[in-house]
């Protein structure tokens, strides 16, 4: 098992995938975060630092608080009555979770893409252009249809649904459908994208397709990534953090995570002993 | 490690048994029981469909003959001295005439010869009171139709109108006279002598009817007198002498009977005319002239003939004079059958004949536009409220409780809970859709929150996410994204809460919308009356002709819950979204 993963990770930095992260600020600061679901602590103590414009990836076994932590940067837990957070997260060095901040003006920044995807049930044009509608992107008819076009060749998907853009958004195949809920998101244009296990649903040759897109997105945005697969970590990111039992308990660079694990839980998930 | 070994526990390994004869056994049983619980379903289901069909065949029959109505067709002079004495062509005056005259003449000239005031006032009350109301509105239209003859439709009454549609007697015609029959006179009470014993048969069956009647009455005193009862003393004395004096004329079975109104009518049709026979012999009638004859002149045999009205005159509720004007009528073409649009134009009336639902069909409308207005916004905006933003504690359990425990209320509370706060406390006016609409749309509320939470709850969180996920606020993903998809869920719901309020009685009942209201209601705080109540009024009156208008009523009532249920099924069908 570890066998192979390494040399999943040593394709991945023969292609030149793994970039170490240079000297800038980090653009995401968690410092102390509790998340309590009810009587439940689902997340315990977590401080990281997230690079920005470089993909992280958080893994760890099901149910050891990644997606939760994820959800915590958009502020996308206050939707749960039972949820209560503590501690700070910045983003460029402000504290998302001050009083003053806005979270539906904080998740215009700090995009997300879905486990499923979820386009809304209208057509491919009204997905894409929701956003801006509603952020007030776009002057007039002439800008939203440029921005459309816009999201939808970065998310390349264009091409194949240029000539029906009126057509139903859920009438496409998985692999499209992310990749439109991704276009639907950088259409606001975002610092951040979270993407919580956006290929979970998706088959290996959409999930290839979804995974040279974040290559390409990461040259624009900070963007986290969620997986269940310690393979995809090792090919789109180049930082990752392994979370187990709500704590978060190493995080580095990719390559490091996966060759020297400095801790014992690290080491024994990666070689598949736990999870 | 894996290896969990039965046998180190002693325990044989075991596969399912497939093949004993215990195993076919399980096997057919199971078959058995998937059977008979296939046969429960299909039975349930034909009982079910087999009331339904009766239920809908019975309605049909009984309410279809009410969409059809006769009329007299009859040439009319609108004369000038009756219509517009002074000549003036002033509207108001030619809608004040009195067309009743006209009607009267118009049928008088239909069948001649009919002489003195009681005969005549039998002829009119064939007419509807409603009958010229036609010819009025026409000729007001049209004045120019004044001092000329034209062809006019005179309504029947209800009681000519059920004879007409079958609902009398049935008509037997003898067999073909075999002597030549003169009659003595052409009017008044006359004999008709025939040269053969024409009547013969006839007065066989009378005195077979008789002799049952006689049996009747010895029967019912022979069963009293069992009881044994000192009361009924009196009463026996009486039946055994009414069964005597019947037997009494059973003895010579050629005397001549008296025919009343319990025994089958017998009419001699004879020179174009037609006489009631009072008095039965077998070669001679005595009888009342129903319609002149032409002559006294002999007719031969094969020219006349003896007919006989089967159902007693007592027993239906037109009589024979009635009959034979009626038949007479339409053997001289001037009956019609027509659509009954006044059904769908009219409002109440104590006339069967004049009556229609066009009052409780606007009545409806109007209750329901109340009730649609005041239920469909709060109940949506209440389960939006519950479903996506109220918090999570006792209180909106406790309503959440006491919505679901609303829906079950019986609807007559409601109707009482309107009387004492719509009415009593507010004093808005009695029998107004206005309250009606009010009080069901309390009664609708609940039904209407249940159905649209169930819509909301059923559209996926994700949908939610997903506009949450690019910056949109809880209220723009809720109104932009998830209300339109439970919208379909909504209407549904909805319309079958509305089509509940369409078919309720008992509330309305209670605040007075049960009252007799014959104008069509032109406001929402104008007495008026709903579909199902008018079906309730009509049920309750003892014309039979009301009976057929009631089933009728409630063929217009089933067709709009239908028309309204299809239209739900359609919305569903037409806006409805797979994700």
């Amino acid at each position: 098992m570890d066998m192979s993963v390494a040399f999943d990770v040593n394709t991945a930095l023969a292609n030149g995938a793994l970039v170490t992260p240079a000297g800038p600020p980090p653009k995401i600061s968690a410092q102390g975060v509790n998340v309590h679901y009810g009587e439940k602590h689902a997340l315990k103590d977590v401080c990281v630092n997230i690079a920005p414009r470089a993909v992280t990836s958080f893994i760890g076994p099901s149910g050891c608080g990644k997606s939760t932590f994820l959800r915590c940067i958009n502020r996308m837990n206050d939707t749960v009555a039972t949820c209560r957070v503590t501690g700070s997260i910045l983003i460029d060095g402000e504290d998302i979770y001050d009083p003053a901040i806005d979270p539906v003006e904080l998740r215009s920044r700090v995009g997300m893409v879905f486990q499923k995807p979820n386009p809304f049930p209208k057509s491919i044009y009204e997905n894409v252009a929701y956003g801006p509608r509603i952020h007030a992107l776009a002057a007039n008819k002439g800008e939203l249809d440029a921005i459309v076009e816009r999201s939808l060749r970065k998310a390349s998907l264009w091409e194949e649904v240029k000539d029906r853009l009126n057509e139903s958004g859920t009438g496409l195949s998985g692999g499209q459908q992310q990749r439109l809920c991704i276009a639907r998101t950088i259409a606001i244009d975002p610092e951040i994208i979270l993407m919580d296990e956006p290929c979970s649903a998706l088959d290996p040759i959409a999930t290839a397709r979804i995974e040279m897109l974040i290559e390409e997105l990461r040259q624009a945005y900070t963007i986290v990534i969620v997986t269940h697969s310690m393979q995809q970590a090792a090919r789109v990111s180049q930082r990752t953090a392994f979370f187990h039992l709500g704590t978060l308990v190493e995080e580095g660079e990719t390559q490091a995570i996966f060759t020297r694990p400095s801790d014992q839980r690290t080491q024994d998930y990666i070689t598949g002993r736990i999870g | 490690m894996t290896d969990i070994g039965f046998t180190s526990q002693g325990i044989a390994p075991r596969r399912t048994d497939t093949r004993s004869v215990a195993a076919k056994a399980r096997l057919k049983a199971r078959y058995r029981s998937n059977t008979r619980f296939r046969w429960y379903g299909i039975s349930a289901l034909a009982i079910a469909s087999a009331f339904l069909v009766i239920l809908i065949t019975d309605i049909f029959t009984k309410g279809m003959p009410a969409f059809w109505q006769h009329s007299i067709v009859a040439d009319v002079a609108v004369t000038e001295d009756i219509v517009d004495p002074d000549g003036k062509r002033d509207p108001s005056a030619i809608l004040g005439a009195d067309y009743m005259a006209l009607a009267r003449t118009a049928l008088a000239a239909a069948v001649p010869g009919i002489e003195g005031r009681t005969q005549k006032k039998q002829l009119n009350d064939l007419l509807s009171s409603g009958a010229a109301d036609e010819l009025r509105t026409e000729v007001a239209a049209h004045p120019e139709m004044i001092g000329k003859t034209v062809k006019a439709n005179f309504l029947l009454s209800d009681t000519a109108d059920l004879y007409l549609k079958g609902d009398g007697t049935p008509i037997i015609n003898s067999a073909p006279s075999l002597g030549t029959a003169t009659p003595s006179a052409t009017a008044g009470e006359i004999t008709v002598l025939t040269t053969d014993t024409d009547f013969a048969a006839a007065l066989v069956e009378v005195k077979k009817d008789i002799q049952s009647k006689a049996a009747a009455l010895s029967a019912e005193a022979d069963r009293l007198q069992r009881l044994n009862s000192g009361t009924t003393a009196d009463r026996i004395a009486e039946l055994r002498k009414d069964a005597k004096s019947l037997e009494a004329r059973l003895s010579n079975p050629n005397s001549e009977e008296v025919l009343d109104g319990k025994i089958a009518s017998h009419l001699v049709e004879i020179n174009g005319g037609l006489v009631k026979v009072t008095k039965l012999a077998s070669s001679v009638v005595t009888g009342d002239v129903l319609i002149p004859l032409k002559s006294t002149e002999a007719a031969a045999p094969g020219q006349w003939q003896l007919i006989t009205y089967a159902t007693p005159e007592t027993d239906r509720s037109i009589s024979d004079r009635g009959v034979a004007f009626l038949e007479h009528l339409r053997s001289n073409g001037h009956v019609e059958k027509q659509f009954n649009w006044r059904f769908f134009t009219a409002g109440d009336s104590r006339e069967a004949e004049l009556a229609g639902v066009r009052g409780a069909i606007v009545g409806s409308l109007l209750t329901l536009f109340v009730t649609m207005i005041i239920c469909l916004p709060i109940g949506v905006l209440a389960a939006i409220y519950l479903e996506q933003f109220a918090p999570k504690n006792r209180l909106t359990d406790l309503i959440d409780i006491n919505i679901n425990n609303l829906a079950a209320v019986p609807s007559i509370v409601f109707g009482l809970l309107g009387l004492a706060v719509f009415l009593n406390f507010f004093g808005l006016p009695r029998s107004a859709p206005l309250v009606g609409g009010l009080v069901l749309a309390l009664l609708v509320l609940p039904t209407i929150i249940i159905t649209s939470r169930a819509a909301l709850r059923a559209v996926p969180p994700s949908v939610q996410e997903a506009a949450l996920g690019i910056g949109a606020s809880k209220q723009q993903a809720i109104f932009h994204h998830v209300l339109p998809l439970a919208m379909p869920g909504i209407m549904t719901g909805t319309i079958i809460g509305m089509a509940h309020a369409l078919g309720e009685t008992a509330p309305l009942l209670m605040i007075g919308m049960v009252a007799f209201i014959v104008d069509v209601p032109k406001g929402f705080t104008e007495s008026a009356t709903v579909l199902p109540v008018q079906i309730y009024l009509w049920s309750d009156l003892p014309e039979p002709a009301f009976q057929s208008k009631t089933a009728a009523a409630i063929i217009v009532l089933l067709t709009v819950l239908f028309v309204m249920n299809g239209a739900a099924i359609w919305l569903r069908k037409k806006f409805e979204r797979r994700w």
